[in-house]
């Protein structure tokens, strides 16, 4: 789960990584409170989880209370990169002296932790890896040793950090790490971290993506799961615990595993069609989560054909055969299904079906033969045309 | 011969008496494999369908010589589970439970490689390991292997490992081994682990390896065949059209570079003389293919 930069600072200071103060808002008028109680002048900045805000004008200086209703009218509701301004960050300005940057991911060649660090952080960070990447002083990092606050001075020393600035860096970073472990973070990014003209180190944006694997130990992190996502068809899926993407083609895909279900699109669009989604149900689906997916999947107008694809592991293919019926009699499914199913007790699933195919349910025995007959029903199919 | 497991080897399950532990253990004992034990901290001295349970992997160890195990526990005690296999001295240990977080795994990992490391972990997140006819740990379905080889198969997806089977299967071509990696960011064994493997067994002629987009594990494992393999190699790489990830801040893009697109994994692939097909069937064919001029 990607946080927005509202969400990661509120996730740094829970970990005692100094932010900004201020508030979120989703109103010009609750802009305009968030504002009154901090200093001028204040940040109005746009949460969208893209980067080049600022570029774009997401996000603007304001020096009193006029400035604040203006830019948050403006920015409320603007399109940046495909993605719609719902909520904005209103926070205290700084004063930069100078921007670097920070952040800790895993190094999965060398299955270690690696942090990255430069002297010239900001906007045009990945241009500075690529044109100078002497500039991004890495460490690698063991899980099993951790980060100390020794090790951390020795590295903002090397990376070039600004003397005066240097401690209040390395105890950052050290808290920095602290968060990405304990709070289980794929990344925990800041750039820029900033060193302010009145000698303050803190994290004036928070790129953070939490690891959903470890939900179950964070409470917290129930209260951003509402703004995940925006697309209704993938709010209504992660409703029901399905990993979809939406995508704009004609025909519906359920498959079981993230690479079956790769796979499926690659082969839907060699054949001459094109996915309306992403959907893995997983191993071990059962007929709730069959009907689940089929319901997901049929709720998208654009769907012409829903092509099921199954190869049985953990997932039994009988249990699929029964979720597949179990569905269609739950909810009117409007397209063409087109089944393949393969795997554990394949030929029990296959018995299930039988006796039920007909024009709308089809079961083919391969996944090409599969594809192309779930592409040649969606082109036939004109439903709301 | 095959490889990581043969007809001798002995499993203990970890969790056979939960729901999977129980389906997965027995389907793999009835396939053949020497499923000697089970492990579970509250029923030991019980049995399942057979199969003896111990309260812990020393004592089944003990009381059995099991010398590989499959953990099938879930993910909040997933990697405490592997670590107790490999204090009782298990060297082969087979994790299929899906979930598990990140920061455990690399702890898991870095603790195996540091303390147990002639331990050797496949997976987790993996559909396990078959060498069709001898042995059978994981959740593979064994009637969609043929034995007999010449063909050993590495994949790091679950459901296309099976899909990779099936191809050869269907078209009478046998598998020595068919190892799957499983797709989590700590994968305790990876491509460079099971080419070195497949390269060194006689009895393996041909490789076929499945891979997936993201990571530069496709990227580093084309880089070994082109410097030491001496097999052929064909290759399917999922994902030519998946949506973009959601993109992992400038930190993902600092490290992986251009690689992680199936696009240039397929491309450094071919580069090392891998012949890379665009869907599993193909894969299937351009495998046929070379096992007929063998």
């Amino acid at each position: 789960m990607d946080l927005f930069e509202y969400q990661g600072k509120q996730y740094f200071a829970r970990y005692g990584i100094p932010v900004s103060p201020g508030g979120e808002a989703d109103t010009v008028d609750e802009a305009v409170a968030v504002a009154e109680g901090l200093e001028y002048p204040v940040v109005v900045k746009a949460q969208v989880r893209v980067g080049g805000r600022g570029k774009a004008g997401g996000i603007k200086l304001a020096e009193n209370v006029d400035e604040v209703r203006e830019h948050a009218s403006n920015i409320l509701g603007m399109d940046i990169k495909g993605h719609t301004v719902h909520r904005l960050w209103i926070e205290r300005s700084s004063d930069i002296a100078k921007e670097y940057y920070v952040s800790f991911t895993l190094d999965r060649p060398n299955k270690v932790y690696i942090g990255m660090m430069s002297k010239e952080g900001g906007v045009d960070i990945e241009e500075v890896a690529e044109t100078n990447p002497d500039a991004i002083v890495k460490l690698s990092i063991n899980p099993l040793d951790g980060l100390d606050e020794a090790t951390a001075l020795k590295w903002v020393n090397d990376a070039g950090i600004d003397e005066p600035a240097q401690a209040q860096a390395a105890s950052l970073i050290a808290k920095l790490y602290t968060c990405y472990v304990e709070g289980d973070c794929d990344l925990a990014e800041i750039n820029p971290l900033i060193w302010t003209t009145d000698g303050i180190v803190r994290a004036l944006d928070a790129k953070v993506t939490l690891d959903s694997n470890a939900s179950y130990r964070h409470p917290e992190w129930e209260v951003w799961e509402s703004t995940d996502t925006e697309d209704p068809r993938e709010a209504m899926a992660k409703e029901k615990g399905l990993n979809y993407i939406g995508l704009s083609g004609t025909v519906g895909i359920i498959a079981n595993g993230a690479g079956l279900a790769m796979s499926t699109l690659d082969v839907v669009n060699q054949v001459g069609g094109s996915a309306a989604n992403f959907l893995d149900i997983g191993g071990g689906a059962n007929a709730d989560v069959m009907a689940a997916a089929l319901e997901v999947v049929n709720s998208d107008p654009e769907v012409r054909a829903i092509f099921v694809n199954i190869f049985g592991g953990i997932t039994k293919v009988d249990d699929v055969a029964n979720g597949v019926l179990e569905a269609l009699q739950r909810v009117e499914i409007t397209s063409p299904i087109v089944l393949r199913l393969d795997g554990t007790n394949a030929e029990e699933g296959r018995a299930i079906l039988k006796d039920h195919l007909n024009d709308s349910l089809v079961a083919e025995p391969t996944m090409l033969d599969a594809a192309r007959k779930a592409v040649e029903l969606a082109n036939a199919n004109t439903k709301g045309r | 011969m095959s490889i990581f497991v043969d007809e001798n080897t002995k499993v203990v399950v970890q969790g056979l008496t939960g729901g999977q532990g129980r389906f997965h253990g027995v389907r793999n004992r009835d396939y053949g494999t020497k499923v000697v034990a089970g492990t579970s901290p509250n029923k030991a001295g019980t049995d399942v369908e057979g199969i003896p349970v111990y309260a812990n992997v020393a004592e089944a160890v003990a009381a059995t010589g099991a010398t590989a195990s499959f953990v099938v526990v879930p993910p909040a005690g997933a990697t405490a589970a592997i670590l107790e296999a490999a204090e009782a001295g298990i060297e082969f240990i087979v994790c299929i439970t899906e979930g598990i977080p990140a920061h455990d795994e690399a702890r898991c990992y870095n603790t195996l490689k540091r303390d147990f490391p002639n331990t050797r972990l496949l997976g987790p997140n993996c559909p396990g390991i078959i060498s069709p006819g001898k042995c059978n740990i994981g959740i593979t379905s064994g009637d969609i292997a043929l034995p007999g080889g010449p063909v050993g198969i590495v994949s790091r997806s679950g459901t296309l490992t099976y899909q990779a089977l099936h191809e050869l299967s269907q078209q009478g071509v046998g598998q020595t081994t068919c190892v799957g990696i499983g797709g989590d960011p700590v994968p305790g064994t990876n491509f460079i682990d099971c080419l070195e493997a497949f390269e060194a067994d006689p009895e393996t002629k041909a490789v076929m390896m499945i891979g997936e987009i993201g990571g530069s594990e496709e990227e580093r494992a084309a880089d070994y065949i082109a410097k030491h393999m001496t097999k052929p190699v064909v290759s399917y790489v999922a994902g030519v059209t998946a949506p973009p990830g959601r993109k992992m801040g400038h930190a993902g893009a600092i490290i992986s570079g251009s690689q992680g697109t199936a696009q240039a994994k397929m491309e450094a692939l071919a580069a090392a003389g891998v012949q890379v097909a665009l869907n599993p069937t193909e894969a299937g064919e351009l495998m046929v293919a070379i096992v007929k001029n063998l």
